[in-house]
């Protein structure tokens, strides 16, 4: 591509009036400029995103295991996308990854929104504690949720201090991490006190888009709060709501960090989101094929889903 | 945001009552949020047997026992040994001298915070310039495919972290660069880049052509109208930007766990493995926790005005 733009470059300074010919000279010609500043973002991704996902896609198709790297490779075929796709565990884990991803989008999306709706009445102080309310998100979910580990202990806990205290429920009468029904919650918990914050940043930047001569042509018109509010705040709002919900779905589509920490996929696999099988899979059991095909499995899911959800979010905008 | 024109005689203002109502709300959200990082703190202040006593305990005589902990490895041994040695030196020394333990070393905290930090500068630094080049040539130039590789560099994002980590972990391997701070910055440039190409694209284009067109006519190049011009107009944008691929670097986990464990390992994957005698030692983990939390809260609140506007970039229109 270098050589284009160069080649492009020599012909510009040939052909070009003498006066304007120093300065190309001098300064680059526009093209080589475009090439030279985007290439070596575009080689970088290439080496560290593309390359390794050429190579997932071939290792997909072998029997490799990354602490055997002496041992023979046999090409298998489609073998592994095969057994992933009939293996109960698996779809175990994607119902795990739906029931995170649905429950913590839904309460973020409402709960985010209706702060940005509360930040953005500008009440005294609004701003500082706007800087208060993303200190969560801007924390390391790693760091912090295996503190949560902490603070979810049954006995010494401060969360079941804080329920029982309220319900008078026995404190150690209840594990948020150690039970089948509650783990599931715990994560969806500690997911939406992080994150919340960022729904309700990009909400807030969608209330205040809305221009100010809307909402004073609906007063001329008499048009009820509640009436403004359905028919201006929502629908102007609801791309950056949309956008709101397609950045937290890739994100916990992908959850790694908090679940690794806090349950670690547990009790038993109640809590084995898609991100914990595929650790289990390549760093544990070994078998570097067979995740291999299912991170291309992952990855494809979560590229069709969001394609289709753009292609919603462009429709919802251009209106 | 929309600093200049005057709201105050709007008709579409919020009335106080509901103004202050929204408020008490927003305040009681902000304060049950921070209970959990209170407590780390509080935590972190605390012996080991405070910090699991029940009730939890919120008054307590504060100790610095967890952060002694946090930074040195100790060892157990018999008073008759105890009573041989000489008097404690220091702080630390003494603390542990009172649980039957002597100082035997330094623990791997203060290298792992280190390593951290210089990785998380480092492909910072390379993911702003790297992205500020590739968004200005997005934003001013014709890229034939543009709107391709830019859903491509977006698209980077996708992927599980873990099903990156497979074959970075064998091409790293193979080059040597595994678990080296290096490959570290690299691979986490490489995931930093794409934000800040598209964050940075929406600053540069809010940015008239007109200042460079005008700059070029008076004699400036392409290149000198970019550094002379356009950068200083985009200096809020490459900070915001700067302040996210920071937050990110430091904060990762799942690469980190994955592919680094000595020499390059920072300190999020270190923090959860500190264990004390009979599990983990929660004071210390607390006593990392906080210092680890302490820069992000700081440039949190230093900064929040570049924070804000990076996150809702484009959408504050005047």
């Amino acid at each position: 591509m270098n050589d284009v733009a160069k080649a492009s470059f020599i012909e510009r300074a040939a052909t070009a009036t003498p006066a304007p010919v120093a300065r190309v000279v001098k300064g680059l010609s526009d093209r080589a400029i475009a090439w030279l500043f985007i290439s070596p973002t575009i080689i970088l991704l290439l080496a560290i995103n593309i390359f390794p996902l050429v190579w997932t896609i071939q290792l997909s198709f072998t029997n490799y295991r990354a602490n055997r790297p002496n041992a023979e490779v046999k090409n298998i075929g489609i073998d592994h996308f095969q057994s992933i796709l009939t293996d109960p565990d698996v779809w175990a884990a994607m119902q795990a990854t739906a029931h995170f991803v649905f429950w913590t989008i839904l309460i973020q999306t409402i709960l985010g929104f209706a702060l940005a709706y509360l930040v953005d009445r500008r009440f005294r102080g609004h701003g500082f504690w706007t800087t208060v309310i993303l200190i969560p998100m801007m924390l390391s979910p790693a760091v912090v949720g295996n503190f949560w580990a902490f603070l979810y202990q049954p006995q010494i806990g401060l969360f079941n201090y804080v329920i029982s205290f309220f319900t008078g429920l026995d404190p150690s009468s209840f594990e948020m991490i150690g039970s089948v029904k509650l783990a599931p919650w715990a994560i969806v918990l500690v997911d939406t006190w992080m994150w919340t914050p960022y729904v309700m940043l990009i909400c807030l930047a969608g209330l205040r888009s809305i221009p100010e001569y809307i909402y004073e042509a609906a007063e001329v018109d008499r048009a009820s709060k509640w009436r403004q509010f359905w028919t201006i705040t929502l629908p102007m709002a609801l791309p950056f709501i949309m956008l709101a919900v397609l950045f937290r779905g890739i994100e916990n589509f992908k959850m790694f960090d908090l679940v690794n920490l806090l349950t670690n996929g547990g009790p038993g696999s109640t809590t084995e989101v898609a991100s914990i099988t595929l650790k289990r899979e390549a760093f544990e059991k070994w078998r570097t094929g067979y995740s291999s095909a299912f991170a291309i499995i992952l990855f494809v899911t979560v590229f069709g889903l969001a394609n289709i959800y753009v292609k919603a979010l462009n429709k919802v905008k251009s209106r | 945001m929309s600093r200049g024109i005057s709201h105050a005689h709007s008709i579409v203002e919020p009335g106080p009552l509901s103004r202050n109502i929204a408020g008490i709300i927003v305040i009681v959200y902000a304060v049950v949020a921070l209970v959990p990082l209170a407590w780390i703190f509080l935590t972190s202040i605390k012996t080991p047997p405070d910090s699991i006593s029940y009730p939890p305990k919120v008054i307590f005589d504060p100790s610095l026992e967890g952060y002694c902990n946090l930074f040195t490895t100790r060892s157990r041994q018999t008073a008759e040994y105890l009573e041989t040695l000489a008097p404690p030196s220091g702080l630390c020394e003494k603390i542990a001298r009172d649980r039957n333990m002597v100082i035997v070393g330094p623990s791997n905290y203060a290298p792992r915070f280190l390593n951290s930090l210089i990785i998380a500068f480092g492909s910072t630094a390379l993911s702003v310039l790297l992205g500020t080049a590739a968004a200005y040539g997005f934003s001013r130039f014709k890229v034939p495919l543009k709107d391709d590789l830019l859903f491509f560099i977006l698209s980077t994002r996708m992927m599980p972290p873990i099903a990156v980590a497979i074959p970075i972990f064998l091409m790293y391997r193979e080059l040597g660069l595994s678990d080296t701070k290096l490959g570290m910055i690299l691979l986490y440039t490489a995931v930093n880049v794409s934000l800040a190409v598209w964050l940075l694209k929406g600053f540069i284009d809010e940015i008239p052509r007109e200042y460079e067109e005008a700059a070029m006519i008076d004699g400036y190049t392409r290149l000198q109208a970019f550094f002379r011009v356009v950068l200083p107009q985009a200096t809020t944008g490459i900070v915001a930007t700067a302040i996210f691929c920071l937050i990110f670097a430091w904060n990762e986990y799942a690469f980190a766990v994955l592919l680094t464990s000595g020499e390059a390992q920072t300190a999020p994957p270190f923090i959860p493995t500190i264990i004390g005698e009979g599990g983990q030692d929660w004071p210390a983990v607390a006593a990392g926790t906080t210092l680890f939390l302490v820069p992000i809260l700081v440039f949190t609140v230093l900064l929040r005005k570049q924070l804000l506007r990076g996150i809702t970039f484009g959408a504050v229109r005047k």
